[in-house]
């Protein structure tokens, strides 16, 4: 400091053509809560005089960003300069935007969590089923069970089709049947869920000769036709993305195509490949219309697939609610907590997700 | 170990458009054989020919003949898998498989094919390979790191020892050093001179001073304009290439006075 000090000094009054004006380090938080303070102020106002009913804490905060976003630009304008200014009201409106995206989804979060967790908690949740009970208690283990059995069969049968598929595109594929494929991979992508059910309730009530036939298998297959493409598409993705080099390198050592594939390509995508098939599972476990078509409801645990209705968590909750007994509090408690233990499945398996994708993802380090 | 390659006529295409004319040689067991030529006229093109790499891409292929001690790799019916089982390759940026160690990267050649090995051969497999491609020393106490925690020079040289793990007879390299700092250039260079004891090398570089100092003969490679085929113009001793080559366009080159 003593240097720069006594060079000017001795120098004349040199100024750094490089300085600009810049605002304090914390002054965007000030700025907004400032903004807030100054609406709200002017909504008590109104409330006081009677103008309005009661204070608006919505208004308040909304208004208040209003206000910030122009202050912060005007503020920012005089002291900073114009491009700078620009920056700051950017900045403003991208995380304003964010927190607009999120707002919903914690709203969802909390709302099921305050309205599901008394039932959810009941011990009897997941011990019991909904058979002959007509007012408080039992549970949703068998729609635990049929959700978990019937997305089970699905993963298990599209897996292995999508993933083929995904490496017959990236590895083999050339000219019409391929592009054919991708196009109607693409086409299967956009099939409303409703229609996938109607495809398995069709199949089946033909090949069994049953117009009212209800199974849980036929729910998988109904799955299957919705997560396929799903699987397809991001395996594709995954696969691409391995570079040619390692291809080339295994060729060049006298390794076959397909043990390439099977040792380099693979392996080598197989995080992006798992957290893809992830995805696809949590797409399908939250499916109520096809379920409700070709699985149907019941109150009964039922382990087997191949016979007889089976419940689901997401018909769970559409059944309890749309259809409540004397007791009405209670089938709505019970349809919150199986929107929880749903929403609390998926989360798992895209932790698990993550996890399996940390594990095999190939390793960089030192 | 070491083979005798022979071209006949060979031509090189993608798909219609030919991307290699007409090109003849010998190249001798134990030799060092450099090609040189400006960037696109087909040195790699060709040297992928050797060891049938060149029709992985789709649409490629080639007319002609190439012989590796008499047996025609364009034969009807011949693998082009146990081709590259004789014929090994280096190429331009390193590439150890990311999802195997150091150890397991050399072993690759055996592992990928699904043989098994006993430990202690697998192991003296290892360290011969790594000694072959000056590399031992550096990664004896670290063969279970993933084979990317090594520097570029470390990785080209891990690249030449899974090369020479699968013992080939021939190895083919794509310019190999171009990603490479001089030290590490150095050391691949050396490695060269040592292998030829061994192998047959055919090597693809854009330093014709590296052409120099390890190659026994020298192919000079160009092309008469975009579009236009690559064309073997040159192909002699290096000394000969490089001091009083017979055509103009190579000394133009060497010289440094075109391309």
């Amino acid at each position: 400091m003593s240097l720069t000090r006594t060079t000017a000094a001795t120098a004349a009054p040199l100024t750094n053509s490089l300085t600009a004006g810049k605002l304090p380090r914390h002054s965007p938080l000030i700025v907004l809560l400032a903004s807030w303070l100054v609406t709200g102020a002017f909504f008590f106002v109104l409330m006081l005089s009677g103008a309005a009913e009661g204070f608006t804490i919505v208004g308040t905060l909304f208004f208040g960003t209003v206000v910030y976003c122009v202050a912060i630009f005007l503020l920012s304008y005089y002291v900073e300069g114009v491009r700078k200014a620009k920056d700051r009201l950017v900045t403003a409106l991208v995380t304003v935007a964010f927190v607009v995206a999120l707002l919903p989804l914690f709203s969802l979060v909390f709302t099921t969590l305050v309205n599901g967790l008394p039932a959810f908690l009941t011990p009897s949740f997941f011990t019991q089923s909904q058979r002959n009970v007509v007012g408080e208690g039992g549970g949703a283990l068998h729609a635990v069970i049929g959700t978990l059995l019937i997305t089970g069969v699905a993963t298990l049968i599209s897996v292995p089709i999508g993933l083929l598929s995904a490496i017959y595109l990236t590895e083999y594929g050339r000219g019409r049947l391929a592009r054919a494929i991708t196009f109607f991979v693409d086409v299967m992508t956009g099939i409303p869920s409703i229609v996938a059910g109607l495809f398995a309730f069709a199949l089946f009530s033909l090949l069994f000769n049953d117009p009212g036939i209800r199974f849980g298998f036929g729910g998988a297959i109904a799955l299957t036709v919705l997560m396929i493409p799903v699987v397809v598409r991001s395996s594709e993705e995954m696969l691409k993305l391995v570079p040619n080099e390692l291809r080339e390198a295994a060729y060049a050592l006298g390794v076959p195509k397909w043990l390439t594939i099977l040792k380099v390509v693979l392996p080598t995508s197989l995080a992006g490949i798992v957290t893809g098939i992830m995805i696809s599972i949590s797409r399908v476990i939250g499916e109520t219309a096809p379920l409700l078509i070709i699985s149907g409801f019941t109150a009964s645990m039922n382990y087997d697939l191949f016979n007889e209705r089976m419940m689901t968590l997401p018909v769970f909750v559409y059944t309890q609610y749309a259809n409540q007994g004397a007791d009405t509090q209670s089938y709505l408690d019970r349809a919150w907590a199986g929107a929880l233990t749903l929403i609390l499945i998926v989360m798992l398996l895209n932790l698990g997700a993550r996890v399996i994708a940390r594990i095999f993802s190939p390793k960089l380090g030192r | 170990m070491s083979k005798r390659i022979e071209v006949n006529d060979l031509n090189v295409y993608y798909s219609k458009f030919l991307a290699v004319e007409e090109v003849s040689l010998v190249i001798e067991p134990r030799t060092v054989t450099a090609l040189i030529g400006p960037s696109g006229c087909g040195k790699s093109t060709f040297l992928r020919t050797l060891n049938r790499m060149h029709e992985v891409i789709p649409g490629a292929y080639v007319t002609g003949e190439v012989l590796i001690d008499g047996n025609n790799l364009y034969g009807p019916g011949v693998d082009p898998v146990l081709v590259r089982r004789q014929v090994g390759m280096v190429f331009q940026r390193p590439n150890p498989f990311p999802t195997m160690s150091i150890g397991d990267n050399v072993l690759a050649g055996v592992k990928l094919n699904n043989r098994r090995m006993a430990k202690s051969d697998a192991d003296a497999l290892i360290e011969k390979s790594l000694m072959g491609a000056n590399l031992w020393k550096e990664v004896k106490d670290r063969l279970d790191k993933p084979g990317s925690s090594l520097s570029g020079g470390q990785q080209q040289r891990l690249c030449i020892a899974r090369a020479i793990a699968v013992e080939p007879d021939v190895i083919l390299m794509d310019e190999p050093c171009s990603a490479l700092d001089p030290i590490s250039t150095l050391a691949i260079e050396d490695l060269i001179e040592e292998m030829k004891a061994d192998y047959t090398i055919v090597i693809v570089t854009h330093n014709m001073q590296q052409a120099s100092r390890v190659s026994d003969r020298t192919g000079f490679f160009n092309i008469a304009g975009t579009g236009k085929p690559g064309r073997l113009i040159e192909y002699d001793d290096t000394t000969t290439i490089f001091s009083n080559p017979g055509v103009q366009a190579t000394e133009d080159y060497v010289s440094g006075r075109f391309g």
